[in-house]
């Protein structure tokens, strides 16, 4: 049941039908829900009493650093989808996922360094956290190569699914990284279990996650549907050389 | 230490980094859809 529901999408024609409406619903009500939070968390919070006003940027941070691990999950599953059921569009969404992830890590890392500074007087050292999340950023990088390198060459991109699936050792190393190591960061906040942040800045933050998310699902769509139309191009194109 | 240039420069950092992957991705798609239109449309 779940594999025929899987594969009604992978027509391209299908998932373009859906996409094409959506993308313009996720873009400008991520917009809306990321302006807003933002405003929210920056006007109508109160100082923290021992990080001061730093901890506004709590609502860049945090959605930055979710949806730079999240971006490379998406990688990881699409990976195993595309390599173990052939789906067709599952390569071509973990390619569109590698350049908003690899922004995302990017802004995490530079935001996180930003507050560092006036917080623990330096703007980066070495420990488990800071580190393994740079290791994402490069793993993002390395990833965007190997897809653009296949792509050229006209092969769907196995490898770079395989070193999707690898790289996703990482993902956990990053979340327990707190507490297998000492490390200048904070410990997780947010678990399954609740939350030790005050509700007036929690409100704002999860405001600000859901339109990080949205923005990266119509940033998703819009690289698919990007690629989807490149690949038409040139199997057009092919047709008309043929002739 | 004031803690406004910190605070104003992530979000700028932010502000910058998504509107230019907005942008630059939406500019992408509408190309490559009308190009791609545009070939279906010849004969």
């Amino acid at each position: 049941m779940r594999r025929r529901v899987m594969h009604r999408f992978a027509n391209p024609a299908r998932f373009l039908r859906i996409a094409k409406p959506l993308t313009p619903w996720l873009l400008w009500l991520g917009i809306a829900l990321t302006l807003g939070a933002c405003l929210w968390g920056v006007f109508f919070t109160p100082t923290e009493r021992l990080m001061g006003d730093t901890v506004k940027i709590i609502f860049v941070h945090v959605p930055a650093a979710w949806l730079g691990m999240g971006g490379w999950t998406g990688i990881a599953i699409a990976s195993i989808v595309q390599l173990v059921w052939r789906h067709p569009l599952a390569g071509v969404s973990a390619r569109a996922i590698a350049v908003p992830g690899a922004t995302f890590a990017a802004i995490c890392l530079i935001t996180g360094s930003i507050w560092g500074r006036p917080t623990w007087g330096t703007w980066w050292v070495w420990d488990g956290r800071l580190t393994s999340m740079l290791v994402l950023f490069f793993l993002y990088l390395g990833y965007i190569a190997l897809s653009n390198a296949s792509s050229e060459k006209g092969d769907t991109s196995r490898v770079a699914a395989v070193f999707g699936i690898i790289g996703a050792v990482n993902i956990p190393i990053i979340n327990r990284s707190v507490i297998w190591w000492e490390s200048q960061h904070q410990k997780a906040s947010i678990t399954l279990g609740g939350s030790s942040i005050d509700q007036a800045y929690l409100v704002p933050l999860f405001v600000s996650v859901a339109g990080f998310s949205l923005l990266f699902g119509a940033l998703v769509l819009m690289r698919m549907r990007t690629a989807l139309a490149e690949m038409r191009i040139e199997a057009r194109m092919r047709r008309m050389a043929d002739y | 230490m004031p803690h406004a240039p910190f605070i104003i420069a992530s979000f700028v950092v932010t502000g910058v980094g998504i509107s230019w992957l907005v942008i630059s991705s939406y500019l992408a798609m509408r190309r490559a859809e009308a190009s791609a239109d545009e070939l279906r449309q010849q004969p």
